[in-house]
């Protein structure tokens, strides 16, 4: 097959282990909670037990007078309002007149130790009017008694409200051959990473506040500290040790980092304040309870005319991302697909639940759900096959959205072609005995976004720094957050690419603000695309300088230079060369150390109209996931045997990341479709823990086979897309669909549990529908 | 505090005196008054697997374990499992795989791991994930866990 040939890289697309892997697996990997400073106090929160209720006075008297109790603080004293959208500050740091979810911060207290602190709170004495709790979002849309916040759109709960309508939706549907309407329904569910917030921070006598945290975005938090507290950016030093995961759940700016700080400055002592399990599932900010309506028109061929989306979402307490959320549920249903009209209606509403926020795939997952089986039901209505539904839908490469997206590399179809062939669907679908089946679902998902949250002032998404000096040793700065993804070894990896150097010579510096350059963290999948983009650009800034030295040494021009491993030579002379380390020396006779910048900024693209920026991305990840299900028909259970992961995200720089991502995708995908769920009782949380919030373990894994087919994409580093959020999405639908081939059964109510699968078999055994003979 | 009495213990092969009050729990004696900060805390419901440690060579959850119970044993915490220099066969498979995401349940993952290859050095997959379903994992969905200990027992990282 005639082909433009790919470059092939010494390190890039090789499986790189994990550079801090040594570390972690002897448990000298440091996080937060690891840390501990001389003098250090004990933090502790008191949280509402009340959904909602009006705080009339708080009485810190006695909790002050208590031996070993250092400072209590309630809401009053900094009382600046926060968020992580600059456009929806909506939270304070304690509570400030009101409690707005059952775990909301009422006061803090810094103690000696853990008693003294748990005494102390206890001795706080609250006095509050309980107002009328708003739980469901449906009763929050027009006007209430006691709304959350003053904000919410005249007099309601409603937090955001988007519409959007491109082309003639009504027309379309008017001509379509078929329609297909989804109405889904989904739990709330929460990131589950296995750290436990942690924050240490200490107030220093040079006027300074240093704070350690597990965040994902030190940067956000930075800006948090400095507005809230009042303290200019410059006198704030934000570190951030490694964090043991986050999948979002540590995207926000948290009160409580806020908190931990006020309590430093107040005491003039380090104070450390570590979450227990319960304050991890309070705090929340997973992905949103929703409900969506999805309504799709083909013609007679199965060609998409129009979409036609309602979604209505549960936001919980704060704004959070929510802005973002709204906008995410509507725009990102259309790719992988050409849509040529789209309408869209979504809202998010405040409730006094905890707040929902970013959580991995954030605003593309439950909506594609609905979508996917929307799709799945025209297959059928059409007699046609999923895979070719599908694929005569697809985006072309280099095309351009209704609502303006502008969308570059796509290998789509290629992924449809290898899910279906690898996973032998054509002998499988419909085919297999009745309680088996194959399904297929897909996936579309930003590749960063183009519109950082903060764009004044102006500046890159991403900065790199390098610094070689006489130890031949590279030091990498930058303040992107490896959360366990594998970021800082794909730093290094992209720094030894382009330096020809061996990776040991690179060490990614931990994030420390007051030495990494600014790049705006860990989420929105935005890492590899833009960090990539600066280091290599660093790394080009730092090989020319080392080129320029070593033409100098062989008296060649600068131009017939090339790289090679640890050596810089002539091209077409390869034995006229010197090595790294010569060519080093030589640079710093004039300049001492040896220093690079690099850094990457996106052109705004898009459209013009109100909420044109929101989806709009540098690149786009697209997938093809077909999963294949075994059900105990009697039981309910049912077991994933398999999911064929077809997934594109350009070139797989990390081959070794690229498959732990998608493997971990598929792992909290399955958790959402198969069980995963915030149970509430009105507005109370009623799971906080892994007891009774269950994740999936080990023997509950499928067998996964990854695909990477994807051609490179032009504009990312080496060719190379995200693959953090995208390839979660694609499991659900695949398992809805496959549960569907497996028992004639469609699930549009998420989770789908063992009960709701045999209630489903005995809904369709009393509607006379018999499925495979059964 | 009056009510402390020394508890003895051998902690990763070195003997270890300390005070020790009765209700403390073994994994607050090992990460606060000890400083074995490698035991991690995740859950202290015993949910999760991150605060394994061994208890005379058997996986046992350090968050619902009285430290005083351990008078007399041999406790092994993942500071316990390398040799001064470089790593042991699962440590080194480990990071060959990428079974390490964030971290943070490796060291109950490479303990429950290190305690099976001992009693079981040729495990079936099925023995392998029966062995580490109590251990929670949010970042790899095991597969490269269960891939490392594969190759940790047939002697290759």
């Amino acid at each position: 097959m005639a082909s433009v040939e790919r470059p092939t890289y010494r390190l890039l697309g090789q499986r790189i282990p994990y550079v801090e892997g040594p570390l972690k697996v002897t448990g000298r990997a440091e996080y937060t909670d690891d840390l501990r400073r001389p003098g250090m106090l004990v933090a502790r929160l008191l949280r509402s037990p009340w959904p909602h209720a009006r705080l009339r006075s708080i009485d810190t008297t006695a909790a002050r007078a208590l031996p070993g109790v250092y400072a209590v603080l309630t809401g009053e004293r900094y009382p600046t309002p926060f968020g992580v959208l600059p456009i929806t500050h909506d939270e304070t740091a304690i509570a400030v007149g009101k409690a707005r979810y059952t775990g909301d911060i009422l006061a803090a207290v810094a103690a000696q130790d853990e008693r003294t602190a748990e005494a102390a709170l206890a001795l706080v004495r609250v006095d509050v009017e309980e107002l009328p709790e708003y739980s469901d979002p449906r009763t929050g849309i027009a006007r209430v008694a006691e709304p959350i916040h003053a904000r919410g759109l005249n007099g309601s709960n409603v937090q955001k409200e988007v519409v959007q309508d491109f082309g003639d939706v009504d027309a379309a549907f008017s001509q379509a051959a078929q329609t297909a309407r989804v109405r889904g329904t989904f739990a709330g569910v929460t990131h589950a990473f296995t750290e436990p917030m942690a924050t240490i921070a200490e107030s220093t006598p040079d006027g300074r506040l240093t704070v350690w945290s597990a965040t994902q975005v030190p940067h956000y938090l930075h800006r948090s500290l400095s507005e809230v507290l009042g303290i200019p950016m410059h006198r704030i030093r934000v570190i951030k040790p490694e964090v043991g995961g986050a999948f979002g759940g540590k995207s926000d700016p948290l009160p409580h980092e806020i908190v931990c700080a006020a309590l430093a400055i107040e005491t003039g002592r380090p104070v450390k304040l570590l979450f227990d399990r319960e304050d991890v599932f309070y705090t929340n900010h997973g992905r949103h309870p929703t409900q969506n309506d999805v309504r799709i028109a083909v013609d007679a061929d199965g060609r998409i005319l129009a979409y036609d989306i309602e979604a209505l979402i549960d936001g919980g307490a704060w704004s959070s991302f929510g802005t973002v959320t709204t906008y995410y549920n509507g725009v990102l249903s259309m790719g992988p697909y050409r849509v040529p009209n789209f309408r869209y209606h979504g809202r998010r509403v405040y409730t006094n639940r905890p707040p929902s926020g970013a959580m991995r795939a954030h605003g593309g997952t439950n909506i594609r759900y609905s979508v996917e089986v929307a799709l799945d039901l025209l297959a059928e209505q059409l007699g046609r096959d999923p895979f070719d539904l599908r694929a005569i839908n697809a985006l072309p490469p280099n095309s351009t959205t209704v609502n303006e997206f502008r969308i570059t590399s796509t290998s789509f179809l290629k992924c449809l072609a290898a899910a279906r062939e690898k996973s032998g669907w054509d002998a499988k679908f419909r085919r297999l005995p009745y309680g088996r089946g194959v399904g297929l679902g897909c996936g579309f998902y930003i590749s960063g976004s183009n519109s950082p949250i903060h764009f004044t002032p102006k500046m890159p998404q991403s900065t790199v720094h390098l610094k070689v000096d006489m130890d031949g040793g590279i030091a990498v700065h930058s303040m992107q957050a490896d959360i366990g993804q594998g970021s800082n070894t794909l730093l290094a990896a992209i720094v030894a690419e382009v330096l020809g150097v061996d990776l040991e010579r690179v060490h990614v510096q931990r994030v420390d603000s007051d030495v990494s350059p600014i790049d705006i963290g860990s989420y929105s999948s935005r890492v590899t695309f833009m960090m990539g983009n600066a280091a290599r650009s660093a790394a080009l800034d730092l090989r020319g300088q080392l080129i320029a030295a070593a033409a100098e040494l062989l008296g060649r021009p600068a131009e017939s230079i090339e790289t090679t491993h640890e050596r810089f030579q002539v091209r077409g002379a390869p034995e006229v060369g010197v090595s790294f380390a010569a060519a080093l020396e030589k640079a710093m006779e004039r300049v001492g150390a040896l220093t690079a910048t690099g850094a990457y900024s996106t052109t705004p693209k898009g459209g013009t109209f109100k909420g044109a920026r929101a989806g709009t991305a540098p690149a786009y990840s697209f997938a093809a996931y077909v999963a294949q299900v075994d059900v105990d028909v009697e039981t309910g259970e049912y077991h994933v045997e398999k999911i064929w992961a077809a997934f594109d995200c350009g070139r797989a720089l990390n081959r070794l990341a690229v498959e732990g991502q998608i493997e971990g995708s598929i792992h909290m995908g399955l958790g959402q479709v198969m069980g995963e769920s915030m149970n509430y009782r009105g507005a109370r949380l009623f799971n906080p823990s892994f007891l009774e919030y269950k994740i999936p373990t080990a023997d509950q894994m499928p067998e996964v086979e990854i695909l990477l087919v994807a051609e490179d994409d032009p504009e990312g580093p080496f060719g190379a897309k995200e693959a953090g959020e995208g390839p979660l999405i694609a499991t659900l639908p695949a398992v809805g669909n496959a549960l569907y081939d497996a028992i004639g059964v469609r699930f549009t109510e998420l989770p789908i549990t063992p009960d709701r699968v045999l209630r489903g078999i005995d809904r369709r055994r009393r509607e006379g529908r018999p499925w495979k003979g059964a | 505090m009056s009510s402390q009495e020394l508890l003895s213990f051998r902690l990763n092969g070195q003997p270890v005196t300390t005070p020790c009050e009765p209700a403390r729990i073994l994994l607050d004696l090992l990460r606060e008054d000890l400083e074995e900060t490698g035991t991690k805390r995740g859950c202290d419901l015993g949910t999760c697997g991150c605060c394994t440690v061994l208890l005379d060579g058997r996986p046992t959850l350090s968050c619902l374990s009285l430290a005083r119970l351990v008078e007399g044993c041999e406790v092994t915490t993942i500071e316990g499992v390398s040799p001064p220099q470089g790593l042991s066969p699962v440590q080194a498979a480990f990071v060959a795989h990428g079974a390490t995401q964030c971290g943070f349940c490796t060291p109950g993952f490479v303990l429950t791991a290190t305690a099976l290859l001992k009693e079981n050095p040729h495990p079936s997959r099925e023995e392998i994930v029966r062995a580490i379903s109590g251990n929670l994992c949010r970042c790899t969905g095991y597969t490269k866990i269960i891939e490392a200990i594969d190759a940790a027992a047939r002697g290759g990282p």
